[in-house]
């Protein structure tokens, strides 16, 4: 037994335990392609009914069948789809005909701007109005906010962004209702192009924030409260600190430290979130892809957003684990394998 | 069980005082309000909410009336906002309830069960739980035509997975207790023992699981409902009425303003009483009603 954890930031237990975390993702990665893909292909109905005209021909049709990858087996089928997948090869839109792949890299920037944007809103949102309530605890300004944003939780995003449209741009007419990029945007220097985007962005990334910071402010307000009655705090006070030092740097720190695991669980809220947003504020990301996919049943790209969807949050609370064992010394590994 | 040791210390704690509960009030109310709208929306508001209204009604601001205005079609958006609860609680409870019940099962075979159906079940769990939950829901609405019948299932389908790992957990603490050892040693079936001893003890987690599901089933709804992908005409529902105020954003404000405000009074009720359900499930299920959350 050894009492002392290891000095070394990433130890051999650590390393073996990483290997055995991003083992058990790829195996869940590998899972949920599979299930991805039974649940398209054991759905009643030939694919290829929604697809192909009824006038064409038996030739035509088949030679479809063997173009969209429905040929042979459903073994077949599936070992040729897995094999694509891996290759980076996600199969031909229907409706688009053109490879999904090169519909994804089209839209994949637009909802990382999004999503990136928008939970950088959502933690300042979180941290401040988390502050409040925790010194507040119990006073009316505690209060106001639980109830703002019990309210603001409960909106749906959607209707949210209507509203925002609806005042903003319909109205004021402060802010475009909807793109990324204005019509003349090609024509303008760097500078303003970039002004250009950020001026797309503002309401759906505000959207996209206020419905959601809630939940991460109330987390870290319980946090903070189990901190700022912990000793440290009590002793940081006693040397005479001011109360902002003692806040910022002794408490709002370590009440921190659960947000990175929460910032790995957020991913499929934010991600769902930007689906939302996307179709409202006619941002062309994965989102809109993913529902215009859906109207027109391209199941090559619904298959390929939802894998890429799912992956992606396997990898974020891959990453939220890694990242909290870096963070938090107390949780490296000790002999007996994973304490997280 | 659990409020075995606080009964005996708050005043008046043995009876189940659930509307005197301050924490539980709230969500109580409007609930229950929204329950009695949609149960009562043909005596409120007789007649078809799709019915045609006169040409000159077309798209009328709130007046006396017609207290929220008309729509496009001349139809009167109370009397359509009173029928479309229906929809949204519909939707609501029945999701919840096939996940709940789907949720509960897997969670109890899994923690009482043996150790590799554990293991599979679990990640069957955790690859459901890695899809972001949307883009499943989308998924399988694309598979078929669209109605609100599709919607509940599908809902429910997809919604089981944060049940089944809470009530594991929760069984898992469960079986280790004493009153359990007994009804093994008294050489219970384990259907039985899963049943009648383990199951009982689950249920108020399980409630508040539920209540604080139904809140994210109605706004899921709403939005499919929104995308055309949901309830289909005649069946009215909030988040097609907002979609149908989508193109008079201007000059049809209230189109869109008041099914909004519907869905969340409705999603901020079912909240709180997830909150309230919550908050007296820590603090003892049966315990008085006047402690704070």
């Amino acid at each position: 037994m050894r009492g002392i954890l290891p000095a070394g930031r990433f130890s051999t237990n650590m390393l073996l335990w990483i290997t055995r975390r991003l083992l058990t993702s790829l195996l869940l990665v590998f899972l949920l392609l599979s299930a991805v893909f039974f649940v398209v292909r054991l759905a009643p109905g030939d694919p290829l009914d929604q697809i192909v005209a009824i006038e064409f021909g038996a030739a035509d049709r088949e030679l479809m069948r063997e173009r969209l990858g429905l040929g042979g087996t459903l073994g077949e089928q599936y070992s040729r789809w897995l094999r694509g997948v891996l290759q980076g090869d996600l199969g031909y839109s229907i409706r688009q005909h053109r490879p999904v792949s090169d519909i994804i890299w089209e839209a994949l920037p637009a909802t990382l701007l999004l999503t990136v944007t928008a939970y950088v809103w959502h933690l300042i949102l979180a941290v401040l109005s988390a502050l409040v309530m925790a010194v507040k605890v119990g006073r009316w300004a505690d209060r106001l906010l639980t109830w703002v944003g019990l309210f603001f939780y409960s909106l749906p995003g959607f209707w949210l962004g209507l509203m925002f449209i609806m005042v903003f741009c319909r109205k004021l007419g402060w802010f475009p209702a909807s793109g990324i990029h204005s019509p003349d945007a090609v024509f303008m220097d760097w500078g303003s192009s970039q002004l250009d985007l950020w001026w797309h962005l503002a309401l759906p990334a505000a959207t996209l924030a206020l419905g959601s910071f809630m939940g991460t402010a109330r987390y870290l307000r319980s946090s903070l409260l189990d901190v700022l009655n912990q000793d440290y705090i009590l002793a940081a006070r006693s040397r005479g600190l001011p109360e902002r030092v003692v806040l910022l740097r002794h408490a709002l720190r370590n009440a921190m430290l659960p947000l990175i695991t929460l910032m790995g669980l957020s991913v499929p809220f934010l991600l769902g979130g930007a689906v939302v947003i996307e179709i409202v504020f006619g941002w062309p990301g994965m989102g809109r892809v993913t529902i215009e996919a859906v109207w027109a049943r391209d199941y090559p790209v619904i298959m390929a957003t939802t894998s890429l969807g799912a992956v992606t949050v396997i990898l974020g609370s891959f990453l939220a684990d890694l990242l909290y064992g870096w963070a938090d010394p107390r949780v490296r590994l000790g002999d007996r394998g994973r304490v997280l | 069980m659990r409020s075995s040791a606080l009964a005996g210390i708050q005043p008046g704690s043995r009876k189940f005082r659930w509307y005197h509960d301050r924490r539980l009030r709230p969500g109580l109310v409007i609930c229950g309000g929204l329950l009695l709208v949609a149960v009562l929306a043909g005596v409120l508001a007789p007649g078809d909410p799709s019915a045609l209204g006169e040409a000159a009604e077309r798209l009328c601001s709130p007046s006396w009336d017609h207290p929220l205005g008309t729509d496009v079609l001349g139809r009167d958006l109370l009397v359509r906002l009173l029928h479309g609860s229906r929809a949204s609680l519909l939707v609501g409870w029945v999701s919840v309830l096939l996940a709940v019940t789907l949720g509960t099962g897997i969670g109890l075979a899994s923690g009482l069960g043996p150790g590799w159906l554990d293991r599979i079940l679990m990640n069957l769990t955790d690859t459901f739980m890695a899809f972001p939950r949307i883009f499943l829901v989308l998924l399988l609405v694309s598979l078929t035509s669209p109605s609100l019948l599709l919607v509940m299932s599908v809902l429910g389908l997809t919604g089981w997975m944060p049940v089944a790992r809470l009530v594991r957990a929760e069984a898992l603490a469960i079986r280790e207790k004493d009153y359990v050892t007994a009804a093994r040693g008294l050489g219970l079936s384990a259907a039985r023992v899963a049943f009648r001893h383990v199951l009982p003890n689950l249920l108020p987690t399980v409630l508040v699981a539920a209540s604080l599901r139904i809140g994210g089933a109605i706004l899921t709804e709403s939005f499919l409902s929104y995308l055309g992908l949901g309830a289909q005409e005649p069946t009215v529902s909030w988040g097609s009425m907002i979609q149908q105020g989508r193109a008079h954003l201007l000059d049809g404000w209230w189109l869109t303003v008041f099914p909004g405000l519907a869905v969340s009074l409705t999603v901020v009720g079912y909240n709180l009483l997830g909150e309230g359900l919550r908050s007296r499930l820590a603090s003892g299920w049966q315990g008085g009603g006047d402690s704070r959350g």
